[in-house]
């Protein structure tokens, strides 16, 4: 708040930059995209789990000359899909691992035809048995992966966990299960793919990540950085889910281009998408807590387990996310979590906002309540005896030096919700009314940007130039897809440099013009990016003072025309900085010791939720969450992050639900699987506390992962409260309430030992 | 393959177009790739997401499950007949300025939505504006924006009564303040 005087643009509610073009229909998604002479491109996909391709068959009532047919034989470079291990195919040649994974590549000009081919093309198989969920992997009767099943694992270990239980007071153990998640962005996946022998590849994909397919398709296809572009169109939503799928679909397209000599698009139905695509990645969480007779933590031994589906994709980095945030925002002298990653026969699970981390918050969060329960504490308080505190080490061994104030989160949230009171009141109607209602918190943190070392290995670049014509362009590969990267980062331009908001755009989002700035992810942008942006701008104003004679204090047009005196004799304006990591950051990948996060963004939430014990139905009625974020950039956009996160928590938590039938998403339509609606979201009342960071972009931290951390545990705490009953697992429907709500004695004690 | 279809007449955006696709095809499809109006987007394809809301003959409708045989002579209003003489309506000046679009695909269909919701009910209630959006999905904002959004855009002709703004909170401040980047 110290800056917040001297700022002009930053902080302030300016308007989305891309927001007119959205609100008049004529921002140009990909689908809106027009070309000549365009194809349009299917895919044929596995519809068993697993098996070995024996042969494909093509029917012969068919005219396939008129068709582009293309299979694994067809790639040119390496058949995988990079990212951080190589072992999902491009195309699946000699055996399929999911139901759903690309075989066939098909192209036409005519859709219906399309169509048609694609359902006469039959691949026939040796079946393989499947393995379906993380129980059945970590058995073992079937190896589907490697030697053992498992995609990756990490220990971490502080103290001695093994010697505390004997000291224990009370010792605690629990179990937490969490369902997959489908992003569910409103535009599916979709991507446009031209080639030429002089220009290569080129690609235009509803996407997050440029530099990600740029890489990817660099392998496929075995061609030159130079020979590979990739242009981000508008994207409508991602959330994780266009972080790593991209790569696939573009590829697809662009072998389609290449072979056909046209541009050829793949645009998903509804259907497709969920069928195929990333989702959460299911989870199974396992507590065993000591605590000392006055409820103070002595040891926690935690075992996660993620389901990671088919192939590696990004399982390593969510289940290190998952680990990093199992413990929750406590100080623990002794904690040891053991973590891995199951193969299973399903669509590989993928990036999801909060990447692991809801996984890992859920459990803690609704444990610190059967903790709470079991040794007669309450639950607040309990909380408040062993938050971490500005000087604590967290599990890691990492020091909280910038200031850490969930104390404070926590009394504004308690009275902004009026919590005791409510409490009270609900005590005395739950006794008369068959609506039962409660009342739930969860505390957490979100380590802001990559993992560790992650920032280092990115080793981003960003920057600003100025064009010809008087335009400030932001040069980033950080995109926008709804979340505001583009009036987040043309704000610190404008604010660093010292010109208007109206003066800086963004350059566009191509790897042929910009450069790496690093994925969109892990919640980086504003404080990462931002920062070089900011870093950046003032780069630029030294060198117009030095070699362009621009004054300490100047106007718009002395401004601009200093750079056209630098341009003059330099031939072009632009300044880039180059990502350095803040002093005494100190991680080791090994033992996984040190400084997980750069930044930790920090949260209180508590849900009110009414469950109707006569149609088993639990609805949240009333939503706080109060958050300190570093520095609010932009007030509006960032209360939109957090109400929109708050409300995919509540679809996390009750309606979200994936039905399996033999490896394949069962409900892969709207109508199926429910989101929130307008009806069905309740007031959120968002707070921020503002401190700082002093090596973010204006003092700001991430934001974008952490509202949808907390809603889960919160509800489940609250149905809790208001029914006595401790439900473990999510999504939780009415079914499942049913299931132990109409049970005469039903409310089951936590397990203390 | 271009078989001479019957010609499908409609008022689209107050101008009087004619097309000559195949009776069956979407509405949705004509609009988009006959007429080139691309605002209208396919979320589902099976009217559960409403973006691809737009009127006919004042009624909303999923454009994806309208025949095109159905819309003939009708009148059809889109969103890129929202804004007129170069200013944005109401209700998109309001969007911008209280953050009702994030990702902006669902954005076109909401604001459909959000028109046939004040030309009828021009003071809604809360309860009122949660049903009027009801068939639209917006997966970005968690609707409070929204919310507010037509509220803002409700109180700009009068003032809003308190207990319309109550449940959403005011609307932000940066509406005027911003207004003239609106257009």
């Amino acid at each position: 708040m110290s800056t917040a005087a001297t700022t002009r643009i930053v902080g302030a509610p300016v308007p989305r930059k891309e927001g007119v073009d959205k609100l008049l229909g004529r921002a140009q998604y990909l689908d809106d995209l027009e070309f000549e002479g365009l194809w349009h491109g299917a895919t044929v996909r596995s519809t068993i789990p697993r098996g070995i391709i024996r042969a494909i068959h093509f029917d012969p009532r068919i005219n396939w000359s008129e068709f582009t047919v293309v299979t694994a034989f067809d790639i040119p470079g390496r058949n995988y899909i990079q990212l951080i291990f190589d072992d999902q195919p491009c195309l699946a040649d000699e055996r399929v691992n999911h139901c759903d994974e690309a075989i066939v590549l098909l192209a036409h000009p005519d859709r219906q035809r399309l169509r048609e081919a694609a359902a006469a093309v039959r691949i026939e198989y040796d079946p393989l048995p499947p393995v379906f969920t993380i129980d059945d992997s970590e058995r073992r009767d079937v190896i589907v992966w490697g030697e053992d099943n498992i995609l990756k694992s990490f220990l971490l270990e502080k103290g001695d966990v093994d010697s505390a239980w004997s000291r224990a007071a009370h010792i605690v153990q629990g179990e937490y299960r969490t369902g997959a998640q489908e992003h569910l962005y409103i535009e599916n996946n979709g991507a446009i793919a031209a080639y030429s022998e002089d220009h290569g590849i080129t690609v235009w994909g509803s996407l997050q990540c440029p530099f990600y397919v740029h890489k990817s398709l660099m392998a496929v296809f075995n061609l030159a950085a130079d020979k590979v572009r990739v242009i981000q169109a508008e994207t409508g939503g991602a959330f994780g889910g266009k972080e790593d799928y991209p790569s696939i679909i573009c590829a697809h397209a662009a072998l389609l281009a290449m072979k056909s000599g046209h541009a050829v698009k793949i645009v998903y139905d509804r259907m497709e998408d969920l069928a195929a695509t990333t989702k959460r990645h299911p989870s199974r969480v396992r507590h065993r807590t000591a605590l000392d007779a006055d409820g103070k933590l002595l040891a926690m031994d935690i075992e996660v387990a993620t389901d990671g589906g088919a192939y590696r994709t990004l399982s390593s980095t969510v289940l290190s996310r998952a680990t990093l945030h199992s413990p929750g925002p406590y100080a623990c002298p002794n904690v040891r979590v053991r973590s891995r990653a199951w193969a299973t026969n399903t669509v590989p699970y993928g990036a999801f906002r909060g990447f692991g981390a809801p996984q890992a918050i859920f459990a803690i969060e609704r444990h610190m309540d059967e903790i709470a329960a079991a040794i007669g504490i309450d639950p607040i308080e309990l909380r408040r005896r062993n938050f971490l505190r500005t000087g604590d080490t967290s599990a890691t061994e990492q020091i909280m030096r910038d200031p850490v104030i969930l104390d404070q989160l926590l009394d504004r949230a308690l009275s902004e919700s009026s919590y005791h009171a409510r409490r009270a009141r609900f005590a005395q109607e739950n006794q008369t009314n068959p609506v039962k209602r409660g009342l739930g918190i969860s505390a957490f943190y979100h380590g802001s940007g990559f993992t560790g070392s992650g920032e280092r290995y990115l080793n981003s670049l960003a920057g600003v130039d100025v064009t010809p014509e008087g335009t400030v362009r932001v040069l980033v590969s950080s995109t926008e897809f709804g979340q505001g990267t583009n009036t987040i980062l043309t704000q610190i331009a404008a604010e660093s440099i010292g010109i208007d908001y109206a003066d800086v755009v963004m350059a566009p989002p191509d790897t042929g013009i910009v450069p790496n700035s690093g994925p969109t992810v892990a919640s980086r942008t504003s404080m990462v990016v931002g920062r070089l942006i900011q870093s950046a701008g003032t780069q630029l104003l030294q060198m117009l003072r030095e070699h362009a004679g621009l004054g300490d204090a100047f106007t718009r047009e002395e401004f601009f025309a200093a750079c056209e005196r630098y341009r003059a004799a330099h031939g072009e304006v632009v300044s880039l900085c180059r990502y350095q990591a803040p002093p005494d950051i100190y991680w080791d990948d090994e033992t996984y010791r040190g400084e997980a996060y750069g930044a930790y963004a920090w949260c209180v939430q508590v849900a009110q939720v009414a469950v109707d014990t006569i149609t088993y139905s639990a609805e949240v009625e009333d939503f706080w969450s109060v958050q300190e974020v570093g520095r609010v950039l932009n007030p509006v956009l960032a209360g939109g992050q957090v109400e929109g996160g708050i409300a995919q928590g509540i679809g996390y938590a009750l309606y979200e639900k994936v039905v399996w039938q033999n490896g394949r998403m069962a409900n892969n339509q709207m109508t199926n699987y429910i989101m929130p609606t307008a009806e069905d979201v309740p007031p959120i009342h968002v707070f921020f506390e503002e401190i700082p960071f002093a090596y973010g972009a204006f003092g700001a931290k991430g934001i974008g992962e952490l509202p949808h951390d907390g809603p889960a545990p919160a509800i489940l705490n609250a149905i809790k409260d208001a029914t006595g009953v401790s439900f473990t697992a999510i999504p939780l429907l009415p079914e499942d309430m049913f299931a132990r709500l109409a049970e005469p004695a039903s409310v089951e004690e936590p397990a203390t030992v | 393959m271009s078989a001479t279809w019957p010609p499908i007449r409609m008022i689209v955006n107050g101008a009087p177009r004619k097309v000559s696709v195949p009776p069956m095809k979407r509405l949705l499809d004509v609009l988009r790739e006959d007429l080139r109006l691309t605002g209208a987007k396919e979320g589902c394809g099976e009217g559960e997401c409403g973006s691809c809301t737009v009127r006919m003959n004042g009624e909303l409708v999923n454009s994806c499950l309208i025949p095109v045989l159905q819309a003939d002579g009708a009148s059809v209003e889109t969103v890129e007949g929202l804004a007129g003489d170069g200013r944005m309506h109401p209700l998109q000046q309001a969007f911008l300025a209280c953050g009702g679009a994030q990702c902006g695909i669902c954005t076109p269909g909401m604001l459909m939505a959000a028109t046939h919701l004040l030309d009828r009910n021009p003071h809604p209630t809360m309860a009122e504006i949660r049903e009027g959006l009801s068939g639209n999905l917006c997966r970005c904002t968690g609707f409070t924006r929204i919310f507010q959004s037509v509220i803002a855009a409700a109180s700009q002709s009068e003032p809003a009564t308190s207990e319309q703004s109550s449940q959403a909170g005011s609307p932000t401040s940066g509406i005027r303040q911003w207004s003239d980047h609106a257009r």
